[in-house]
């Protein structure tokens, strides 16, 4: 594991749960490691599968997903549909030889600051121990 | 090229405090479309915000991007500011910097820093390509339609006529008042319900502003919040109405007595429901009042009641809590010792819920009392032998078993929802919890809406209720439909799906996975349209188009790629 390696994540989070759960792991002042970037979506339900692409190509080492939890989406099924999209993209990523592992979906309600915090901080541990993602120098992009 | 304006907020110490604000202002200052950026140690005060209505103004600012806590707290409050210097609201963004770094990195300032300067870069990047928008304005029709004329129906149905608004009351019996209209006195007073809900029935039926369609039912629903559209079939003939707001209020029945075959309802005249023993106590019943056995009208001498009858029993009937059955069951066995004192009222019982003001004394003084006969246990079987209703049963506090041989046997069967209620939901696009009650939009803050924009609860339609919870309810809703009506005008959030004409196929993939019933597929122009105030803004319908045609108003795929591209 090379320990000066910080991995870059980008993070797309639901507006009303995830979002709302980094605010309060924020509010409530728990320390998780600067690697993520959150881009903020109405609904993973929202979240195209060249979102998630794209930044593995430009460089990222990971890509996390948060959603509402089962059954609490507020637009009520999108989080099934990002279920399902997630799992078909992982398939794909894994037959064109890419470490599906860098893509994580996780279900985070507003009031999951800890979690939020600790689903960091385990990504960012993932991906240490991965190294850098090396799709970019692959595909020279 | 868009001039973007960046302001910096110190939140006094808490972003400072991790985050070297100047630096990340000067960063800034360079990147592609800011033109101006500046630090401030408060800007969300008046000052903070005159600096930026003076910024825009001198330096002819088209776009703002506020690095401060999370657009939760005053995404508002700047959009309003940029408003108020003549920019329209939606060219003003948040960056979270407090909750989504300051807050959560104090032991690394370096890259704290860096991880504002690239959050505040993502939200530049989203600024630059969003586009002007009006909040969509909508009708509101100032009358309520309500469904069901039970205690909740009838609540909340005098509430808003006595605000002074129109009111349609559906109701598909002959008469209003519903499941309280056939009991007989009410716990704890043992009040008569005629008398209770005279005055209610009075103060609907009499008000002008109140239209009640008895056999009537709703055929149909179109339209939205403010203005929907509704077909109401009576006796035979379709009615068109127009309503801002619908409570539900379709209330309840009683699970089947044949579907629990151990017990022997329906198949054995001596063994009744709760409901039935309702109209032999009441006045206005069958038999006027009296206890008597339906098999032959002798006076029950040996009563037993069988609480949990179908409930918290997944196998074999409902898996959750009846709730007002404890409470009903012991309002019964006294009334029927105040009519044939020499009586015996047997109860069993998995354990007594008496939750609410008065309720636990109240079943205490059965005991006491009237000497009913509390037996901690299960009933097993209930089967007819030498003219009675033997019942078996399991004395689980004993561990004996025990055997009645009663003349009457009282079943308190669970509240299921009404007949049609699913059917019902359907048409009004709100959702059903897996027991077919109405589901709530939040199980602690909104209990009396639906997650259907204008469309509220109220009574046992949502959940089983006693009769002061159901009013509370329809009074709650009540005041939900006022506070809309009361409003000058409602508008529509305008980050709404939209549709590239050029681009869509007219496939109608995404007609399927909307959720609102947003989309059609346009009869003449062959492609999809959205109609703007259904939509809410999922974007469901962005992700399953093949062709990328539909995109939600600033939230473009161009805008998402650009604020990658500021992140990697
Ligand atoms: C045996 C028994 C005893 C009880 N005793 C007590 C007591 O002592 N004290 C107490 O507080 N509570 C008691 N309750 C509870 C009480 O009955 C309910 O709390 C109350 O009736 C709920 O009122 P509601 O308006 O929600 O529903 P309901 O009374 O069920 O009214 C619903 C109305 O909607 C109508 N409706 C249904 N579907 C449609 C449709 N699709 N279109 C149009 N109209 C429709 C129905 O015809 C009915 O008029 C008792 C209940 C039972 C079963
Ligand atoms: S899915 Fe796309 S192409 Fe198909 S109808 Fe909808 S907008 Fe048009
Ligand atoms: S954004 Fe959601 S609600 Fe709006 S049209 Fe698309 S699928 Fe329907
Ligand atoms: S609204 Fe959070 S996942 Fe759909």
């Amino acid at each position: 594991m090379n320990e000066d390696f910080e991995p870059k994540i980008v993070a797309f989070l639901c507006n009303w749960c995830a979002y709302m759960g980094a605010d309060l792991a924020g509010t409530s002042r728990i320390q998780y490691p600067p690697n993520l970037r959150i881009i903020r979506m109405m609904c993973s339900g929202a979240v195209d599968p060249v979102y998630v692409i794209k930044p593995l190509l430009d460089g990222a080492d990971g890509v996390l997903i948060g959603g509402c939890h089962p059954g609490d989406c507020h637009y009520q099924e999108g989080n099934y549909k990002a279920r399902r999209r997630v799992a078909i993209l992982k398939n794909i990523l894994h037959q064109m030889g890419f470490d599906e592992e860098r893509v994580w979906l996780r279900w985070i309600s507003a009031s999951e600051g800890q979690v939020f915090a600790e689903t960091v901080t385990e990504m960012v541990e993932a991906l240490k121990e991965k190294g850098p993602n090396p799709l970019k120098e692959l595909w020279g992009t | 090229m868009r001039k973007v304006g960046v302001f910096v907020c110190h939140c006094g110490n808490n972003i400072a405090g991790a985050v070297e604000v100047e630096r990340v202002t000067e960063a800034l200052r360079s990147y592609p479309g800011v033109a101006y950026s500046i630090d401030y140690l408060y800007v969300c005060s008046d000052p903070g915000q005159d600096l930026i209505k003076e910024a825009i103004a001198e330096r002819d600012l088209d776009g703002v991007v506020v690095a401060a806590c999370s657009p939760v707290m005053h995404e508002t409050t700047f959009r309003r500011t940029v408003a108020a210097a003549g920019l329209n609201p939606y060219l003003c963004e948040v960056a979270n910097i407090r909750e989504q770094c300051s807050w959560v990195h104090r032991d690394d300032i370096e890259r704290a820093t860096l991880k504002a300067t690239q959050i505040i870069e993502t939200i530049v990047e989203k600024v630059r390509h969003d586009e002007p928008l009006l909040p969509l304005a909508m009708s509101l029709v100032r009358r309520a339609l309500i469904i069901g004329g039970g205690i909740a129906g009838l609540q909340a149905a005098s509430d808003i006529a006595a605000a002074g608004y129109g009111v349609i009351l559906v109701e598909r019996e002959e008469g209003v008042g519903g499941r309280m209209a056939q009991l007989s006195g009410t716990y704890l007073n043992f009040d008569s319900t005629v008398d209770l809900l005279r005055e209610k029935i009075e103060a609907v039926t009499r008000n002008p502003h109140v239209t009640v369609l008895t056999r009537a039912q709703v055929e149909e629903l179109g339209g939205y919040l403010g203005d929907f559209k509704v077909k109401v079939r009576r006796q035979g003939n379709d009615e068109e109405y127009e309503v801002g707001a619908i409570v539900v209020a379709t209330g309840y029945e009683l699970y089947p007595q044949e579907w629990l075959s151990e017990y022997g309802g329906e198949r054995y005249p001596d063994v009744i429901d709760g409901l039935e023993f309702e109209r032999m106590l009441s006045p206005t019943g069958p038999t006027g009042g009296e206890i008597r056995c339906p098999s032959d009208g002798r006076v029950p001498q040996e009563v037993v009641f069988v609480q949990c009858a179908g409930s918290r029993d997944p196998e074999r009937g409902v898996a959750y809590c009846s709730k007002i059955c404890c409470m009903y069951t012991a309002k019964q066995a006294m009334m029927y010792k105040m009519q044939v004192p020499q009586g015996q009222a047997y109860i069993f019982y998995i354990d007594i819920r008496a939750l609410g003001k008065g309720y636990e004394e109240f079943t205490q003084r059965g005991m006491e009392e009237h000497r009913v006969l509390y037996l901690r246990g299960k009933v097993s079987k209930v089967f007819p032998q030498d003219g009675k209703m033997m019942v078996w049963g399991a004395d689980t506090l004993s561990g004996k078993g025990v055997e009645v041989a009663a003349d009457l046997v009282v079943l308190a069967t669970p509240m299921v929802p009404s007949a049609g209620a699913f059917e019902l939901a359907r048409k009004l696009r709100v959702a059903t919890d897996k027991h077919g009650f109405f589901s709530e939009a939040h199980p602690k803050l909104r209990p009396v809406e639906s997650l259907t924009p204008g469309v509220y609860l109220a009574g046992a339609c949502q959940a089983p209720k006693d009769i002061p919870e159901a009013v509370a309810q329809g009074s709650a809703a009540a005041a939900k439909v006022l506070s809309l009506f009361s409003q000058e005008k409602i508008t529509h959030d305008p980050i709404v799906a939209v549709v590239d004409s050029e681009l869509c196929a007219g496939c109608g993939i995404c007609v399927e996975v909307c959720p609102y019933e947003a989309r059609e597929i346009h009869p003449l122009t062959k492609i999809a349209v959205v109609k703007e105030v259904l939509c809410q803004g999922c974007g469901a319908c962005l992700v399953a188009c093949p062709n990328k045609a539909s995109q939600l108003r600033n939230f473009t795929p161009t805008q998402v790629m650009a604020m990658i591209g500021a992140l990697v």
